[in-house]
């Protein structure tokens, strides 16, 4: 009682300061901020109180764990409902930009234009939708590959709620303009310091459970994992070193200028990929891979080397985003070098991933869950191989600023992260709400080939208008002058940007398919469909061969 | 230290023998997996993931 009682107390407490930061705020939009988090508190304050009814505990949205001989579950539940939900709202964002670039009427001032839900589509895709789904599979498999439950349950409740509301400010704040202006480190610096604390109690759930461990060995999965936890700390910290104009004011000021300021985003800006976007998902794959292909990961040799190699190269690849700038032109040769050699280890981790299935490749064919994982590394790889030509700077010359970067991005993002993540989402569902079976395996197969689709519009639509445009900027006439306006490149680009918004519209037409999938199987229910494949039968054939002569004969 | 030659300095310690450590150092941690005897580990970890298959949730 008493404990229920000062918890409603801090809750209060944080409303309190919330309403006084409203009433002081120095901008409209820290006020509008201020609100979400004094909601937010008033939402917390609400269900500690109801879950001291002792009724209300067995659902309560701060459920604790039954005891100690179950795993912790509820955080990947819950988990696992938010990446759904997130990634319906990221990928439906990115529709909407996309047909914003098609047809410029779509922008709607000053709220919706493409400006500022740009920010709000990559942070809803990538911290959102694949940061819930990293959140939730880490707290699943680093259970399971401890064999213990998760070290401080309140401090994980806390994790995913608090992740919950630093996605709700960050989205909110870039549609009210409050922005940073770093490619995703847009969010202010209340927000940043909010996502530090987050961040560092899931680094404490994370190791405290590593240190219980029961298993001797730290499973493959966990290293990454820890890399992808402790290198974005760095990251976020270091990038967002900022002086805040008024304590309650949104608007800050970096600490770093100009060039400087430039590389510490870049460093910032690719280890978010190198480690978010890589090594928390490689994280899944050397888990979720095998697990599904029922085998053993191909070498777990080559999985360490795969480890190691990550490590030491990526942080050294982001100056391959400042070439031919003011950066030193040493720093600009040493990010493209270390990019290359980048590739090695990547195709060393998706041949693991994919030699893991030798021997099963038949369940390509017999389970789409498995045909996702290996579209998912395949983009894997070839989104690796991509990037270090790219970062090439002769390359990079024609394609730097080009929507050939876009296409690489989405190649990657809706290939190897959302593919993966569609896998981990429909191996975790009936395995978190035990349930004998997923709703529908024929809806994975048409999300998957929905997917699929999709991406090969995007990137196919990308790679095309990226070319042009880089030829049609670069392009000089014999007076010597520039052959193409700018204006002219963007009207060449009209109909590759239709084509790309097709490919958008069926990414998310299968991501809907995932939700009703994904609904259903928490319901409870079975979709009555004939098996993905059967043994070939034909029941007109299933006779002995009665000889054609003798039947001539009788009919004689 | 002036902040010219503090940089000097790093840059020197960078790319001379602060290389030559973190190639060292890396060279053993790929190596490490390979050392006599790994290999039963090796294997060990690789199938713990299946462990929990029949037992619990």
């Amino acid at each position: 009682m008493q404990a229920t009682l000062g918890r409603i107390g801090l809750w209060f407490a944080i409303l309190l300061l919330a309403i006084m930061a409203i009433a002081g705020a120095q901008d409209g939009g820290f006020a509008i901020q201020m609100a979400i988090v004094g909601i937010a508190a008033f939402i917390a304050l609400v269900a500690t109180a109801r879950a001291h009814d002792p009724l209300a505990t067995k659902t309560g949205m701060f459920k604790l764990p039954d005891g100690p001989e179950v795993y912790d579950d509820a955080p990947v539940r819950w988990g696992v409902i938010a990446t759904v939900f997130w990634g319906m709202a990221g990928f439906l964002v990115g529709v909407v930009i996309a047909l914003q670039l098609t047809f410029p009427q779509l922008n709607l001032e000053p709220y919706l234009n493409f400006g500022r839900l740009r920010p709000l589509h990559t942070s809803a895709v990538i911290f959102a939708f694949g940061g819930n789904i990293l959140i939730a599979t880490s707290f699943y498999v680093v259970q399971r590959t401890c064999r213990a439950q998760l070290a401080f349950p309140k401090l994980a409740r806390f994790v995913f709620w608090g992740y919950q509301l630093f996605i709700v400010l960050a989205a909110t704040g870039y549609l009210l303009g409050i922005t940073q202006s770093k490619e995703y480190a847009e969010p202010e610096w209340y927000v940043d310091w909010w996502l530090t604390a987050v961040w560092v109690a899931y680094l404490v759930v994370f190791v405290g459970t590593i240190v219980k461990r029961k298993e001797p060995h730290i499973y493959v999965a966990n290293w990454f994992y820890l890399a992808f936890i402790l290198t974005v700390a760095m990251l976020h910290v270091v990038n967002n070193i900022d002086l805040p104009v008024s304590v309650l004011g949104s608007k800050s000021y970096p600490l770093f200028a100009g060039v400087q300021g430039a590389l510490v985003q870049w460093w910032y800006g690719h280890n978010a990929v190198g480690f978010f976007l890589t090594a928390g998902f490689l994280a899944m794959m050397y888990y979720f891979v095998p697990k599904q292909a029922g085998r053993p990961i191909y070498s777990y040799r080559l999985s360490i080397i795969h480890f190691w190699a990550l490590i030491f190269l990526y942080i050294w690849a982001g100056p391959h985003h400042l070439h031919y700038t003011a950066l030193p032109d040493w720093a600009q040769t040493l990010g493209m070098v270390f990019s290359v050699m980048l590739w090695m280890p990547s195709w060393g981790g998706m041949i693991n991933g994919l030699m893991t299935l030798n021997g099963a490749w038949d369940k390509v064919r017999t389970d789409p869950i498995i045909r996702m994982l290996v579209m998912s590394v395949a983009f894997y790889g070839m989104s690796t191989f991509e990037g270090p030509m790219m970062s090439i700077k002769s390359v990079n010359s024609l394609s730097h600023y080009t929507d050939w970067t876009i296409g690489h991005v989405h190649s990657g993002a809706l290939g190897w992260n959302g593919m993966i993540s569609f896998a981990a989402v429909y191996f975790l569902t009936p395995r978190l709400w035990k349930r004998e079976r997923l709703f529908s395996l024929r809806m994975v197969n048409w999300h998957f080939w929905l997917a699929t689709a999709g991406i090969v519009f995007y990137a196919g639509s990308m790679w095309v208008a990226g070319i042009t445009q880089g030829l049609m900027w670069r392009e000089y006439g014999p007076d010597g002058y520039l052959v193409n306006s700018f204006v002219e490149t963007v009207a060449a680009l009209h109909p590759m940007y239709a084509l790309r918004a097709i490919g958008g519209v069926l990414y998310l037409s299968g991501a809907v398919l995932m939700v009703i999938n994904v609904w259903m199987t928490i319901k409870g229910r079975q979709r009555e469909e004939a098996p993905m494949t059967n043994a070939p039968y034909d029941a007109e054939l299933d006779r002995p061969i009665v000889s054609a002569p003798a039947l001539a004969a009788q009919e004689a | 230290m002036n902040p010219h030659s503090t940089y000097e300095a790093l840059r020197h310690l960078a790319d001379s023998w602060g290389l030559i450590a973190m190639f060292f150092v890396f060279a053993f941690l790929c190596a490490w997996p390979f050392r006599p005897g790994a290999k039963h580990s090796n294997d060990e970890a690789a199938n713990l993931i299946f462990k929990d298959e029949t037992d619990g949730e």
